[in-house]
Order: structure tokens, then sequence, then C-alpha cells
């Protein structure tokens, strides 16, 4: 019972989070609340026994590439939208398109029950599926990662590093040269 | 855990330390110092050719993720081949327009271990990183004239219709995996084998959702929009690199993919790659034949191209296969010599990419003329070239596996594009020279001797084809 | 969920600290508010202007090397936590990635991301010149 009054919790806080995100009119406000989306999200994932995933959203979702936002935003100097003329010129407020959106989103709310309806008589066979105790456990993660995966994981320093290169080639500055 | 052998990964690791060498050499070069970094990267891609010649025929694996068989090794050896032209190529490039040469070496040596890795891939793990790290190299590589608008919107077109390509090649995976419990490719086959589609409709799903991956990759039509603005944006040899690099690799992984691990459900994907070779071939011809840029329309003809190796693909018999492979070599080698022609004749204001630039070039540049002239006869297809055999045996792949309407599409579509490379040969004979035009650039040193070789090597396969034919039937029969 | 609860704890024992402080000041600090007081704090000075000034584009290559090498620590987690079961050839890999990337890391010092404002940049110039 605890457990399910965490997950309602949780998620309340990660859907109100989210909503407040996209209702922001200040962008800075945006990235705040999206850090504190991605942190409800983080104790969801514990519940749902996946630690790494919860740490990994924290240390890169909510760390990392929230950094990431703020200092975009402050590099396009965003300044806080005015609110009349938002409304007039913003394109996703032209009546054509944010009609089609309500559907779209109407579209997934009927979609999303569908699928719920039927999740219980759907049965995938999936082969090879792994013990759920130990599935999400940092250790398992890890022994996997370093076995397995030993090559996956090799080559993705050759990819950081290319982000890393590429980074520098296209932001640093002509009189750094 | 070590016990698995070293010997798949020696081509890949000689690239990777050119690559980080050549970082090295940036990092310690002193502010006006030249340095042979071009130098290190062919020393590191000849390493890696010598090294696939000496895994031939041995079917190598490492680590369970890669196999240096005769498919992927030749593969390899046209990476390489791509890779040593581009750099000869690049040098005089680069001193003229003064782009940062470490950066530049380090991410095209980068990307071609992307390609590599991708070509040697036995996972699709490994393939989405090696097709990421390929991908990330060449969208900075796009947009490193940062001074230029058109060089900037093309690498952020190039970026953002990339990025959401992958996102539909990463979801594929995860349907793959959900459905098999692994990633590993011959796992996958094994699992597919077993099963039918009335099992799992699912299997349809992944199935299309690697397709769209791919086939953005390759610039197939409908999911070829980004070609034409990268390839007019980007510095031409650049653009010669994407375009025989990137496809080698994509084709490569596509052809594994698709013929080997998901090769029980080939009549469902059969229909879906015709419909896109016929409309890839089509487009790819018909938009072109309406540009008067070269350079948008060599990315025309790029996607035109794409569209004949699809063909090999449905086919899929021992012959198409077999010519999938020197198809790649040969347009390959054709394509990066005519890249290359553009990206020598240009200056550092403008790139020499206008056909009017093109008017009367046998008389400032007689050699560069007839040199383009075979490249785009090559690639028109006409004999005697290396372009006419590489189509001569696509078409009949496709008859022989009673693909008719895909041959004739495929003849038609190459009459309808000598039409276009001709008016190019023309331009440059018959035209008199716009008297107000800048003369472009003299070419010298390496870059001179690159499109010599190219072109040795077009005429030559062209007469003789059949040592590399065999040798490319050779590598296929070790797999499929 | 073993161990959660402790976390849990924790977490709850942090806010609950800075909640109960800030709380206390609030309601037994004495309040005497002056327009100097409840102005910006900037140096002692006068506040000169909007603080949303326009950022550098430095600040945001320092934000990219920075997600790039966080997403390098979050490999080392899991490896951290099995480290006894992967032994030595764990280690030989997780060493093997830290000097792929060291190179990254040498790389940008020496461009002189690292650097920060123009004089370093300067005098390492400098430096270098007369080294030459």
């Amino acid at each position: 019972m605890p457990e399910t009054l965490v997950f309602y919790v949780l998620s309340g806080l990660a859907i109100l989070a989210s909503a407040l995100v996209i209702g922001q009119r200040n962008p800075m406000y945006s990235v705040m609340l999206l850090i504190a989306s991605f942190g409800a999200l983080a104790g969801l994932y514990i519940q749902l026994d996946a630690p790494f995933v919860a740490v990994a959203q924290i240390i890169i979702y909510a760390g990392a590439i929230m950094v990431l936002f703020l200092f975009v935003v402050m590099l396009l100097n965003a300044p806080q939208e005015d609110a009349a003329d938002w409304d007039r010129t913003h394109p996703l407020r032209q009546p054509g398109i944010a009609r089609f959106g309500a559907l779209l989103g109407l579209l997934l709310v009927v979609q999303l029950g569908w699928a719920l309806m039927r999740a219980s008589e759907l049965d995938v066979p999936v082969a090879g599926r792994v013990d759920a105790e130990t599935i999400g456990s940092v250790r398992q993660v890890g022994r996997v990662l370093f076995t397995d995966y030993m090559f996956a994981f090799e080559a993705t320093s050759i990819l950081i590093l290319v982000a890393m290169v590429g980074a520098v080639v296209l932001a640093r500055r002509e009189t750094d040269q | 855990m070590f016990n698995s052998s070293f010997d798949a990964v020696v081509p890949m690791l000689c690239v990777v330390l050119a690559a980080l060498a050549s970082m090295g050499a940036e990092a310690f070069r002193a502010k006006d110092e030249e340095m042979p970094i071009g130098g290190l990267g062919i020393v590191g891609l000849a390493g890696a050719g010598i090294s696939s010649g000496l895994l031939w025929n041995r079917n190598a694996a490492s680590f369970g993720v890669l196999v240096a068989d005769n498919f992927a090794l030749f593969v390899t050896l046209t990476l390489v081949i791509v890779g040593i032209l581009t750099i000869m190529f690049s040098s005089q490039v680069l001193r003229r327009d003064q782009l940062p040469k470490g950066e530049y070496y380090a991410l095209l040596l980068f990307s071609l271990v992307g390609m590599i890795m991708m070509a040697m891939a036995n996972d699709l793990l490994i393939v989405f990183i090696a097709l990421e790290t390929l991908s990330l190299s060449v969208y900075v590589l796009t947009g490193i004239r940062r001074d230029d608008p058109k060089a900037t919107e093309a690498a952020f077109k190039y970026f953002l219709l990339g990025a959401f390509s992958s996102a539909f090649f990463l979801y594929g995976i995860a349907f793959t995996y959900g459905l098999t419990g692994t990633t590993r490719l011959d796992q996958v086959g094994a699992y597919l084998a077993a099963q039918s589609m009335s099992d799992n409709p699912l299997i349809l799903v992944a199935l299309g959702l690697l397709l769209v991956g791919f086939a953005f990759k390759i610039s197939a039509v409908p999911f070829h929009m980004w070609t034409p603005d990268a390839y007019e944006g980007a510095p031409a040899i650049v653009s010669g690199f994407m375009s025989t690099g990137v496809k080698a690799a994509a084709f490569a992984a596509f052809a594994r993919v698709f013929l080997s691990s998901f090769e029980p459900f080939s009549a469902d994907w059969a229909p879906i790659v015709w419909i896109l070779a016929a409309l890839t071939m089509i487009l790819g011809t018909v938009v072109g034949v309406a540009q008067s840029n070269l350079k948008r329309m060599l990315a025309y003809s790029s996607i035109a191209h794409g569209g004949y190796l699809l063909v090999g693909l449905v086919a899929a018999n021992q012959v198409g296969k077999a010519a999938i492979l020197f198809y790649l070599l040969a347009y390959a080698v054709t394509n990066l010599a005519a890249f290359g022609v553009i990206a020598l004749l240009s200056s550092r204001e403008k790139e020499t990419d206008e056909l009017r630039d093109f008017a009367g070039l046998w008389h400032t540049h007689p050699a560069l003329a007839a040199l383009m002239t075979v490249c785009l006869l090559s690639l028109g297809g006409l004999p005697p070239t290396v372009g006419f055999i590489g189509k001569w045996y696509i078409f009949s792949a496709a008859v022989s596996a009673g693909y008719y309407g895909l041959a004739v599409i495929g003849v038609l579509t190459s009459v309808i594009s000598v039409f276009f490379y001709l008016r190019v040969v023309v331009m440059m004979y018959m035209a008199d020279r716009d008297a107000s035009a800048p003369v472009p650039s003299q070419v010298t040193g390496l870059g001179m001797v690159a499109l010599a070789a190219s072109i040795v090597a077009i005429i030559y396969l062209g007469i003789l084809p059949t040592p590399v034919l065999d040798l490319a039937a050779e590598s296929i029969a070790t797999i499929f | 969920m073993d161990g959660w609860p402790g976390v849990v704890i924790m977490i709850a024992l942090g806010v609950g600290f800075a909640a109960v402080m800030i709380g206390l000041s609030v309601l037994l600090g004495p309040k005497n508010p002056t327009p100097e007081k409840l102005a910006p704090y900037e140096c002692g000075m006068p506040a000169v202007g909007d603080a949303r000034e326009r950022h550098s584009v430095k600040f945001y290559l320092v934000a990219m090397i920075f997600l790039l090498f966080d997403i390098e620590i979050a490999f080392l987690y899991p490896w951290a936590v099995a480290l006894r079961d992967l032994g030595w050839p764990g280690f030989v890999q997780v060493v093997t990635f830290f000097l792929i990337l060291a190179v990254g890391y040498v790389y940008v010092w020496r461009k002189g991301v690292l650097d920060w404002g123009p004089v370093a940049r300067a005098t390492r110039a400098a430096a270098r010149r007369e080294a030459a």
C-alpha cells in the first residue's frame, strides 16, 4: 500500500511538473521544472527496480543535459515571452495548427487507452527473458556491460571523442585559432 | 573474457590510432607549424588495408560482435581507398580554405572508423554505435566552413533529419530485441528463421523501422530530402566523401541485416524495397535533369545510384550480391573523383559548382576537362568505364531473379541520366568561356595524383573487371 | 526495494534540515527592510542593467564538455559496483576507455577551451613564441 501511494505521488509530481514546463513564459522556470519532472521519473524508475536507470537519469539528464539547456537558454538570451505577442504570432497558436495538435493529442490518448485495455490479453513471446530480479541491479548491469558489451563500451569512447572534437570545431571562436 | 581473438579489430585499430595521433598532433602543434597530419591518416589507412588483406579468407571474429569475413573486408578495402583518395584531395583544399587541419583529418578518420565498424558489425547495437560515430563526424565535416551560412544550414538540416532517422533505427533495434531477446545478428536470424509472420506482426514493425533508418542513410526516396542540401552546402570534397563512404558503409550493414538476419522474411520486405528502388531511380534521375548546380546534380545522381544498388539488394541472388560490392567500389572511385575535380577547381571565395563555371573548361584546363569527362561517362554507365560494368551486372542480376520491371526502369533512367552527364561534357568542350568569370584555380600535387589514379582505375576496371568481380563473388560466398 | 528506506530518510533529513533552518530564520529573525537591503546584491555596488546578459558561446562549450565527461562517469558507476566480479579484465577495459578519452582531454586543454579569460591565453601564446 505505501508503494502504491509513493507511485501516485511521484507520477502526480512528474505530470504536474511536465505540464508546468510547457505553461511557463520564462524559459528559465521551464528548465527548473523539467529537473523536477526528471527527479520524479527517477523515483518511478527506482520503484520499477531499475536503480541504474534512475541514477543515470539523475546524473545525465537532471545534471548534465539540464546544465546544457541552461547555457543554451542563456546563450540565446531568450527573454520572457510577452503574453499578448506570443498569442498573436506564435505558430503553434494559429487555429489550424492548434486543432491539428489537439487531434493528434486525442489520438494518442485513445491509442494509449486501447493499448492499456488490451495489455492483459496480449502475450508476446519473448525469447531469453531475463529474471526480473537481476535485470536492473547495478551490479548486473556492470557485469553484462563489461563482458557481453565490452566492445560496445569501448566504441562508445570513440563516439564521445567525436562529439568532443565536433563541439570544439563548431563552437570555438575565431580568435582562439 | 579475453580469450576471444582481437584479429578483427586490427584494421579499425590502425585507423583509430591514426585519428588519435592527428588529434595529439593538432593539440601540440605550435601556431603556424605545418604538420604532415594527412600523412598520418594515409599511414593508418594503409595499415587498415594491409591488415584487411592479411585477414582475407580467415573469417576472424572478435568479441562475438565483430566479424571480419570477406564481405566486410571487401567493404573495408573500398573504404580505405575512399579514405586515402579523400585525404589526397583534401591537402590542397585545406590549405586553400584555411580549414582546421588536425580536426578535419581526425573527424575524417573517426568517421572511417565508424564505417569500417559498420561493415564488420554482427550486432545491431554495434551497427548503431558505428552509425552514430560516422554520422556525427560527417555532420561536423559538413559544417566545417563555419563562415559560410550555406554550409551551416546544410549541417543543421543534415543533423536534425539524421538524428530523427537514428531514433527510428534505434526503435527498430528495440523491437527486434523485444521479440528475439538478442541483438546479435546471427542469433536474430536463427530466431526469425523459426518464426512466421502470422506468429507475430511485431516483426514487421521492427523490420519497417530498421528499413527507415537505413533508407535515410543511403538517401533512398522518400527519405532523400536532406541529400541535395547537404551535398550542396558541404565543401565539395566532403560531399564526395559522404556520397561514397557513408553509402558504402550503410549498404554493407543494410545488406548484412536484411540479407542474412531478416532473410526469412524477404517475401515481406522485398516488395517494399522494390518500390523504394524504383522511386529512388526515377526521382533521382528526373529531378537531376533540372539542376543547374553541379553539386546538386551529383547529389541527385548519387540518389539514383542508391536506387541501382537497391535493385541488387532486391534481386538478392549471387550475381546481385556480388554486383552490390562491385558497384560500391566502382561508384566510390568515380564519384569521389568527380567531386574531387570540383573541389580542386574551387577557390576560397567560391566553389566552382555551377554548371556555367564549367563552360569552356577545355580551354583553360584541358587535362581536368578530360578527367571529368571520364568520370561523368562512368557515372552515366557508358563503356568502356567501370560504371558500365557495374550497371550491367546489377541489371543482369535483376533479370535473372525475374525482376524485369526493375531492370527496365533501371535501363531507362540510366539513358535519361546520360543526358545530364553529357550536358556537362558539352559545356566543357563546346561552350565559350564567360570572359568575366574568374579562372578556376590550377591543380597541382597530390590532388592531381589522386585524380589520375582514379581515372586509371575507372578505365582499367572498365576493360578488365574480372579479377575484382571474382573477388566480390568470393566475398559474398562466405556469408550469405 | 532493499536499502531504499535509507535513501528516503537521507533525502527527508536533507530537505527537512534546510526547511527548518530557513523557517526558523524567517520566524525568529528581526525584520527591518530598507530599499538597499531589498536590492539584488552585486558586489556592494548599485545594480547596473539586467542580469540577463548574453553569455559567450564559451560557456556552452564548457557545458558540452561537462556533459561528455559526465556520461563517462555514468559508465564508471556500474563498473565500481561490479568491481570484484570483473577483476583485472574489467580494470583493463576501463583504463582503455579512459586513455582514449584522455586524448580528448589533452586536446581540449591544449586548444585552450578550459582557459578562462584572455589573460591565460595570451601568456601561453607568448610563452610558446619564446620557445619557438
